[in-house]
């Protein structure tokens, strides 16, 4: 699909700056098309090396050639379930590696932040109370829904991160393997984290752990879908409801996981997903004071930014996640985000008859 | 009330010095910084001079830390530590009452809660980390957990000897060493527990400790050569401690203010509650990050209670806090009593209707009455901000979700109480407190092995408990 957008976007490569199209149509109509393909793409994942089958089997490279132009797809920011563009009406040009104009991407403003945190406020406390199963398998069903769109996601990834399809499988599949991996975490996480205390008295007293709230995250510009999962998982798993900035070039695969999450009966503002520059979002993600943790994954480590942001987040003490250098994105993340957004709650009872 | 004979502890037991150095390295040195005096609170009695430590003190304090932690602390097998903080527990417990006599001078706390409550919870602190030094692996925390290093420790003055327990017991299993600066006005039982390292014979530069105001403190928590801070004390400080480590690599943990809701239904053991309730705001002066400030009573018992928690306040009895009799000692400081003034005013001025048993206070020192308040709205700032004293304010809901809308209505989230007979209700209201310890038909209750912290501005991080190890924990 994106690389037919490709193919399109090249003839009319001239147009580089041109605003997002009002005539493209909603995201609906390009799903449909897709969903055809689906069942013969799953199949053909179960049954041979996925690897495999991504190389044999690329997008026919015919749409400028066809009489039929292509209906582009407008990206959008997923804001309380729904697909609005930035109130300030604002986009920018995602290009390929190569330069090459790939679509424009909606850039987010602080009144966005602001509606993506009260989106987020308003769906945490619904989402904290589903039962750890319900959460579990719903994260497990944006894992079967982002596979059945393996193709589209490794094409957007490739074009935008300049990596090979290969490489975009590899990085779809772990992807989807680690939604996997946190969906299998709801329901585990109270048993690994709680504690039954042997008090020195006649008293029942249980420690577990308990959702923080809103969570800021600032992802990785790359990898573009494994980075924005890695970290969105972790912190929605346990109960906390979500205001993600993907930045830059990740903006087309991160939209495209908002339309995987809208049809995961994931509820609406659980996760929230802005696009745009994290410099310029950050700062109100990071003062914000209904928001109760951040994630600096996506601001380089050491970075005045970094700091800066910190020492914003403390004005209602934030529990933040500081920037790793050269964090590896692929290996087992262990504990390492799902604990920073839980509390731990002591319940004491006294014990007689 | 009747008159009971004044029954005095002794103090005797405790012999001190007319001045104190800093402990470092294993030794009491000299200051560079001058020095300051430690008052008695209940008499304003000059105790002793304490050294001030400038930046070059605690240069040097973080130094010998370094050098014992690199040399000694963290190289010593698990299972050898682990005898250090027995040795350390064991002393505690041999020497509680000159540490319960020295608290109760310094603090102006009631010798019967430093003797029932301070002195034994310290030495129990640790007994439990002294048997996770050799288990770390077993702590569920991580495949292959490492000490940070040195830990910058600052500690607030409501419970001296308490939190400096909380603070190195867990810090000293896990394989750190720490410098760990005492409150202004209660150095003394921290400068004694140096005297207790030394008898355990615990390496030099294992525990150091420098005396101070908040310029001391400052340092601590920025010093480069500090891997990890720990706080307990004021929000406003811990905001300012959370920017200025911001951008290091420091981990930090913060036990910081609040203003706990303890709700009362109607079906509530009205006995057991206005026990509850006592115990939860007057217990030590109310000066408890987790007293139970805001009294939430259901509109239909209201009057009841009320009027028997006025009952029960006429038998407190106020004064001398070495007397065994005394429930409610002195306040802190001036400073605290002019803040807790100062607060009290501002409930009248607003409108709240306050109420005080007729007591006599005594001429000198720093006290004030146990008072409440009744005719309290959310907006009134002794609803909203943290007063640390011996006072009550008092609303009313109607239903459970009134209450817990209530109750979570602060920026705080270190504590609640619930008081109602029906168990269901408990676990319903328990899920739904935005605060870090819950304590259902019971308050202030405190045990190390029970994970202790707040949610949201009161602070992050656990205390106590396998919880409490991973603050000092590379895992």
């Amino acid at each position: 699909m994106s690389e037919t957008k490709k193919k399109a976007a090249k003839a009319v490569k001239p147009a580089k700056a041109a605003p997002a199209t009002a005539a493209a149509k909603t995201a609906k109509t390009a799903e449909s098309a897709k969903a055809a393909k689906a069942v013969s793409a799953t199949v053909a994942a179960e049954a041979a090396p996925a690897v495999e089958a991504a190389a044999t089997a690329p997008a026919a490279p015919i749409a400028s050639t066809s009489s039929r132009s292509s209906v582009r797809k407008t990206y959008k920011l997923y804001i309380g379930g729904a697909f609005p563009r930035s109130e300030s009406g604002r986009s920018y040009a995602v290009t390929a590696s190569t330069g090459e104009f790939i679509a424009n991407a909606a850039q987010a403003s602080r009144k966005d932040a602001r509606d993506a945190v009260r989106a987020a406020r308003a769906a945490q406390p619904g989402w904290a109370k589903a039962t750890a199963y319900n959460r579990g398998q719903i994260l497990y069903r944006i894992a079967e829904m982002l596979e059945e769109r393996r193709d589209q996601f490794a094409q957007q990834i490739a074009g935008v991160e300049g990596i090979t399809t290969d490489a975009a499988y590899a990085q779809v599949d772990a992807t989807v393997d680690r939604w996997v991996w946190y969906a299998g975490w709801s329901d585990k996480l109270a048993q690994v984290l709680s504690a039954a205390n042997p008090v020195a008295g006649p008293y029942w007293n249980i420690s577990s752990p308990e959702p923080t709230g809103v969570v800021a995250l600032l992802a990785p510009a790359t990898p573009t879908l494994l980075g924005l999962t890695s970290v969105i998982a972790p912190a929605i798993v346990g109960g906390n409801a979500v205001v993600a900035v993907a930045p830059d070039a990740s903006a087309l695969p991160a939209v495209t996981l908002g339309e995987v999450m809208a049809t995961s009966d994931l509820p609406g503002g659980v996760v929230n997903i802005l696009t745009g520059g994290t410099a310029e979002l950050a700062p109100w993600l990071a003062s914000h004071l209904d928001v109760n943790a951040l994630d600096l994954a996506g601001v380089p480590a050491g970075s005045d930014l970094a700091r800066d942001l910190e020492i914003a987040a403390a004005e209602n003490l934030k529990r933040v996640v500081r920037p790793t250098a050269g964090q590896d994105w692929t290996t087992d993340p262990g504990l390492s985000r799902m604990k920073p957004f839980l509390e731990t709650k002591t319940v004491w009872h006294p014990i007689g008859i | 009330m009747f008159e009971y004979a004044p029954a005095p502890e002794s103090r005797s037991v405790v012999d001190l010095k007319p001045s104190y150095g800093l402990f470092i390295d294993g030794e009491f040195t000299e200051g560079s910084g001058g020095a300051f005096k430690s008052v008695n609170p209940a008499t304003e009695e000059v105790l002793a001079e304490v050294a001030m430590a400038d930046a070059a003190d605690v240069d040097r304090a973080v130094a010998a830390a370094r050098r014992a932690y690199d040399q000694v602390w963290s190289k010593m097998p698990g299972a050898e530590r682990a005898k250090y903080i027995f040795r350390i527990a064991r002393i505690i417990q041999e020497r509680a009452r000159e540490l319960a006599v020295l608290e109760s001078l310094d603090n102006g706390k009631p010798i019967r809660e430093s003797r029932d409550v301070d002195i034994p919870l310290a030495a129990a602190h640790f007994f439990y980390y002294a048997g996770w030094a050799d288990k770390l692996g077993y702590a569920n925390l991580g495949p292959n957990p490492q000490p940070l290093g040195v830990a910058g420790q600052v500690i607030p003055w409501n419970f001296p000897l308490l939190m400096l327990a909380w603070k190195v017991a867990p810090a000293l299993a896990c394989g750190n060493t720490v410098v760990l600066k005492p409150a202004e006005t209660t150095p003394l039982t921290a400068l004694l527990f140096a005297e207790i390292c030394q008898q355990a014979d615990l390496p030099p530069g294992v525990v150091n400790i420098v005396t101070g105001a908040g310029a001391t403190g400052a340092a601590v928590v920025s010093h480069p050569g500090v891997d990890k801070v720990a706080f307990t004390g004021s929000t406003e400080v811990g905001r300012m401690i959370a920017k200025q480590v911001a951008g290091t690599s420091k981990k930090v943990t913060l036990e910081l203010g609040g203003k706990a809701a303890n709700l009362v239904f109607d079906d509530a053991p009205l006995e057991q509650a206005i026990e509850g309730i006592v115990d939860g705001i007057f217990f030590n002066q109310g000066h408890v990050c987790c007293a139970g400030s805001r009294l939430l009573v259901q509109e239909s018992v209201a009057e009841e209670v009320v009027d028997r928690l006025r009952e029960r306040m006429k038998t407190l009895r106020v004064g001398d806090p070495l007397d065994k009799n005394t429930d409610i000692g002195a306040i802190n400081s001036a400073e605290q009593l002019a803040r807790i003034r100062t607060l009290t005013e501002a409930g009248e001025a607003e409108g709240a209707k306050r109420w005080s048993p007729p007591c006599e206070l005594p001429e000198r020192g720093f006290f004030f009455a146990p008072t409440i308040f009744t005719g309290v709205s959310q907006a009134h700032r002794i609803a909203r901000e943290e007063i640390f004293g011996p006072v009550l304010s008092v609303l009313t809901f109607r239903t459970p979700a009134e209450a817990v809308e209530k109750a979570n209505n602060t920026a705080y989230g270190l504590s609640a109480g619930v008081w109602t007979d029906k168990g269901s209700r408990i676990l319903w209201l328990a899920q739904r407190m935005r605060a870090g310890v819950v304590w259902a038909n019971t308050f202030n209750r405190f045990d190390p092995t029970s994970p202790f912290g707040g949610y949201k501005e009161s602070g992050y991080g656990r205390e106590g408990g396998r919880h409490g190890l991973e603050a000092y924990l590379d895992v």
